[in-house]
C-alpha cells in the first residue's frame, strides 16, 4: 500500500518535471532571449570589472582581476539563484496564466509532490542555464581560477538549493493569498534579496539596518562561501560553518514554507481564489 | 479510480444544508477599503445525485451551479453544510474525494502551449497513469471523440474551441472518473461542437461509465441529455425530478416545455440573467 501510494507520487512528482520540460521546448524562443538578457546581464558586469583601470581606478592588474572574478561569480551565482527562485515563486502564478491552476490543485496528489516537482525542474532548468553562462564567463575572460576548490564551491552550491527551495515557496504563497498583487510582491521580494545577499558587494557596507537583514539571508552565505571556495581557495573543512547555516536554515525554511502554502491553500479555498481569474 | 465494493451502495453526491457566502458584509477592516458587497451563492441547499447517468443542475448564471461543482471539486469549502461524493467529505476527505472525480470547465484548462498530447500525458501522470500504452490510449480516445490525430502534436492554441473542449473531455476519460463534473461544457461552442460534444456525454450515459453532474444553463441541452434535473436559483433549490416530472408538475401550460417550468419556477427566463455577473 505504501509502495504503491510513493509510486503514486513519484510519478506524479516526474510529470511536473516533464510537463516543465515540454513548457521550456514550447517557449524555446522566450527562453532562448531570457538566456540572451542573462548572459549579457552577467558580462556587462565582468565588462565592468575589466573596464575598472581605463576609468581612472588605477589598480594593480592582479587586483583587478580580483574584482572581475569577485562579481562575476556573484553575477553567476545570482543568475543561478534568482532564476531558481523565480520559478519556484511563480509556480501557480503560472499556473493562472495559462489556466491550469483549479486542474492541478484538484488533482490527487500531495501538495508537497506538486512542489518538489516543480523545485526539482527549477534545479535541472537553473544548472543548465546557469552552465552555459559559466562557460560562456570561461570562454571570454581570463579568469584565474588557479586557487579554486571546485569540491568545496560545490558542496556550498548543493547546500544553498535547499533554503532556496524554503524561499522560493514562500514567495509563491503570495499569488494565493493576493491574486492581483501576488506576483509583483514576488519581484520585490527578489529585488530586496539582491540588495541585501551581497551579490556585488560585501554586506558589511550596507546600513546597518539592511546588514543585519543580510544576516539572515541565506543567499549572504551562499555567495561569501562560494567566493571563498573559488577565489581564496577555503577548503571544504573550512567551508563547513557556512554549510551547517544552509542546511539548517533550510531545515527551518523548508518545512515552514510548505506550511505556509497549505494554510495560504485552505484560506484561498474558503475565499474562492483558486481560480485562473482569482 | 474504480469504485470499491464498499461504496456500491452509497449515493455519488449527498449534498447537506450548504452554504457558501462570497465577500464580507459590513464595513472593511482598513479604513482606506471599500468593503466587498457579499453575495450568497449558496443558500442551505441539499441534493442528491445517485451513481450512473446524467444528473443536471440548471440555472442562470450567478445561481450558484459553478459553487457547487467547486466545492464537490474540493477547489472550494463551503461555509456551512456538508458535500460527500461516495460517501467521502469534500472538506475533510479531499483526497478519497479527488481520486473518484474529474472535471470538464466552461474553459478548457490547458497548456496553450503544450500539444494535446503533453497536457494528456501531464494529466495522466497526475492520476497514476502516462506509462506504457498510454499514448495508445490517448489516440484511441481522440479517434472515438472525432478528433484527427494530427491535432495530437499541434499546440493546444492552433485547435478550435470545440476540439479542445473535445480534448478537455478526453483528458477526464484518461482518468476514468466514477464522478464527471462538466460545467457549462458547450458554452461559447458552434453549433456543430456542441452537437458532437452533447454526443459524446450521450455515450458516456449509454456506457454508464460514470456518474455525470452537467451544469447549464441550455434548457434545451437539459432536456435531451439528463435523466434528472435540479433547478437551482439564486443558491437555492427549487425543484427536482426528470424533465418531464419537471414540465408536467411545473410548465402550468398544456403541452408546456421545461422553459416553462423554469419560467414558472424563477420568474423569469434564463436569457435575463445571463446578463448577470458569474459568481
Amino acid at each position: 500500500m505504501i509502495a504503491t501510494s510513493v509510486r503514486f507520487e513519484l510519478n506524479a512528482f516526474w510529470g511536473f518535471i516533464e510537463r516543465q520540460k515540454n513548457l521550456y521546448r514550447r517557449y524555446w524562443a522566450w527562453e532562448a532571449v531570457w538566456l540572451l538578457y542573462n548572459l549579457v546581464s552577467v558580462l556587462s558586469i565582468g565588462y565592468l570589472a575589466s573596464g575598472l583601470s581605463s576609468l581612472g581606478f588605477e589598480q594593480s592588474q592582479a587586483n583587478l582581476q580580483r574584482a572581475q572574478l569577485y562579481l562575476l561569480v556573484g553575477a553567476l551565482l545570482w543568475t543561478y539563484l534568482s532564476m531558481v527562485f523565480f520559478e519556484v515563486a511563480f509556480a501557480i502564478t503560472w499556473e493562472r496564466w495559462e489556466g491550469t491552476i483549479e486542474y492541478t490543485f484538484m488533482a490527487p496528489i500531495r501538495r508537497l509532490t506538486h512542489l518538489l516537482g516543480m523545485c526539482a525542474a527549477a534545479l535541472i532548468y537553473g544548472i543548465a542555464r546557469a552552465a552555459i553562462i559559466g562557460l560562456s564567463l570561461i570562454l571570454l575572460f581570463r579568469l584565474d581560477l588557479s586557487h579554486a576548490n571546485y569540491g568545496a564551491a560545490l558542496a556550498i552550491f548543493v547546500a544553498s538549493t535547499v533554503p532556496l527551495l524554503g524561499l522560493g515557496i514562500f514567495t509563491s504563497v503570495l499569488p494565493l493569498l493576493s491574486p492581483e498583487k501576488g506576483d509583483q510582491m514576488a519581484f520585490a521580494v527578489q529585488g530586496v534579496l539582491l540588495l541585501i545577499s551581497g551579490v556585488y558587494y560585501p554586506i558589511k557596507v550596507l546600513p546597518l539596518p539592511l546588514h543585519l537583514v543580510g544576516v539572515l539571508s541565506p543567499l549572504t552565505y551562499t555567495l561569501s562561501a562560494v567566493r571563498d571556495a573559488l577565489i581564496n581557495g577555503r577548503s571544504l573543512g573550512s567551508s563547513l560553518p557556512s554549510i551547517g547555516i544552509l542546511l539548517l536554515m533550510g531545515a527551518v525554511l523548508v518545512p515552514a514554507s510548505i506550511w505556509c502554502f497549505s494554510r495560504a491553500e485552505v484560506r484561498a479555498k474558503r475565499l474562492g481564489l483558486l481560480k485562473r481569474s482569482g | 479510480m474504480a469504485i470499491q465494493a464498499s461504496e456500491v451502495n452509497i449515493r455519488a453526491v449527498e449534498v447537506l444544508d450548504l452554504s457558501k457566502r462570497f465577500g464580507r458584509t459590513g464595513r472593511s477592516r482598513f479604513p482606506w477599503r471599500k468593503g466587498k458587497s457579499a453575495k450568497q451563492a449558496l443558500d442551505r441547499v441539499s441534493l442528491r445525485v445517485d451513481r450512473a447517468g446524467i444528473t443536471g443542475i440548471l440555472g442562470a448564471n450567478g445561481s450558484g451551479k459553478s459553487t457547487l461543482i467547486r466545492i464537490l471539486a474540493t477547489l472550494l469549502t463551503p461555509d456551512a453544510g456538508t458535500a460527500t461524493v461516495f460517501g467521502y467529505d469534500a472538506v475533510t476527505e479531499a483526497a478519497a474525494v479527488r481520486r473518484h472525480i474529474n472535471r470538464v470547465s466552461v474553459e478548457a484548462s490547458f497548456f496553450k502551449e503544450m500539444s494535446p498530447w503533453e497536457n494528456m500525458l501531464y494529466a495522466a501522470r497526475l492520476y497514476g497513469g502516462g506509462g506504457e500504452g498510454t499514448r495508445a490510449r490517448v489516440e484511441a480516445t481522440l479517434e472515438r471523440l472525432g478528433l484527427p490525430l494530427d491535432t495530437l502534436d499541434r499546440p493546444m492554441k492552433q485547435l478550435s474551441r470545440g476540439q479542445q473542449q473535445k480534448v478537455a473531455i478526453a483528458r477526464s476519460f484518461l482518468t476514468s472518473p466514477s464522478l464527471l463534473l462538466m460545467d457549462e461544457p458547450t458554452t461559447g461552442l458552434d453549433p456543430r461542437s456542441k452537437r458532437e460534444v452533447q454526443e459524446l456525454v450521450t455515450s458516456i450515459r449509454r456506457d454508464r461509465a460514470a456518474t455525470v453532474l452537467l451544469c447549464t444553463h441550455d434548457l434545451q441541452e437539459a432536456e435531451i441529455l439528463c435523466d434528472r434535473v435540479i433547478v437551482i436559483d439564486r443558491g437555492r433549490v427549487l425543484a427536482e425530478g426528470t424533465p418531464a416530472e419537471l414540465i408536467r408538475h411545473h410548465a402550468g401550460v398544456e403541452g408546456g416545455t421545461l422553459e416553462d417550468a423554469f419560467m414558472q419556477l424563477t420568474g423569469k427566463r434564463l436569457l435575463e440573467d445571463e446578463e448577470e455577473k458569474d459568481e
